[in-house]
């Protein structure tokens, strides 16, 4: 495919994630903190995320199946993707940590699991789309481009 | 883009401190950037160890919410031995919590950040440590 096309493609679909609150601000400054000694960067940051957040993902889910919940657990573990998800740029991921938070607070498993649920789709959803643009960026470094400034 | 080097080529060591990987990942590269010699471990533990081994360390920057050892907690240790008490300590956290502010800035640390950690906040860190 045309590189020019690709990267029009890659343009159309990153700004498609911020206007959808998908990402914010700070992936823009992830971004720039990558140059030609550290090309990989934000993928490599993403994989973490991608890691960190499926392991506490599943932690959680552990968590709030116990007999006996510990919502102070539950709350740290939380907070622990809230903040990964602030320093990724994964907007709607923190807002769903946001909401499960309160949750925790009020002591209310059911809904926790509510909660848990969504964050499980915002998450899945952030993934499927940030791998979609690596893709892109792939297929342009490929055809010999560069990635266009935003 | 890389920032300067500092201070006449001077090269630091700075010790960074986060359990999280993501923010590990990201506090490194924004340290790198100011071409200073970066050290990263996962825990206040591991820092103690390798101050122990290692204590030419110019700054020490770490998170608060650590297990096993917080952030205050390391700063205590620090400010206690008198091999390592002179090392500016830098804590990070992700809230904006007054009181925990003034306790690590009482207890000794040389500045609270918040993050997300911006190039901004290190480029400060790092003029102030070349003072």
């Amino acid at each position: 495919m045309d590189v020019r096309l690709l990267q029009r493609q890659w343009v159309d679909h990153i700004s498609a994630l911020f206007r959808e609150g998908f990402l914010d601000a700070q992936f823009t400054r992830l971004q720039k903190l990558q140059d030609a000694s550290t090309p990989d960067f934000v993928v490599e940051v993403v994989t973490l995320y991608f890691e960190d957040a499926d392991r506490l993902l599943n932690n959680l889910w552990n968590t709030l199946s116990q007999p006996v919940v510990d919502f102070k657990k539950v709350d740290a573990q939380v907070h622990r993707l809230k903040g990964s998800s602030v320093s990724i740029g994964a907007q709607r991921v923190k807002n769903a940590c946001v909401c499960f938070i309160i949750c925790c607070e009020e002591g209310d498993l059911e809904a926790c699991f509510g909660c848990l649920h969504r964050l499980k789709l915002e998450f899945t959803q952030w993934k499927s789309k940030l791998e979609a643009l690596f893709r892109i960026e792939q297929q342009i470094v490929a055809a010999g481009g560069s990635l266009p400034m935003i | 883009m890389a920032a300067p080097a500092g201070d006449g080529g001077r090269v630091l060591h700075v010790l960074a401190v986060d359990d999280n990987s993501v923010d590990r990942a990201i506090i490194v590269r924004l340290l790198a950037n100011f071409r200073h010699r970066v050290t990263a471990v996962e825990s206040g533990v591991r820092a103690l160890e390798l101050l122990g081994m290692d204590p030419d360390v110019s700054m020490i920057i770490t998170d608060y919410w650590m297990p096993e050892m917080t952030g205050f907690e390391l700063l205590k240790r620090i400010k206690e031995s008198k091999e390592l008490k002179k090392i500016p300590v830098v804590i990070m956290s992700s809230e904006n919590v007054p009181t925990r502010i003034t306790m690590c800035l009482k207890e000794g640390a040389e500045d609270f950040l918040l993050k997300p950690v911006q190039q901004s906040d290190v480029s400060r860190l790092f003029s102030r440590l070349m003072r």
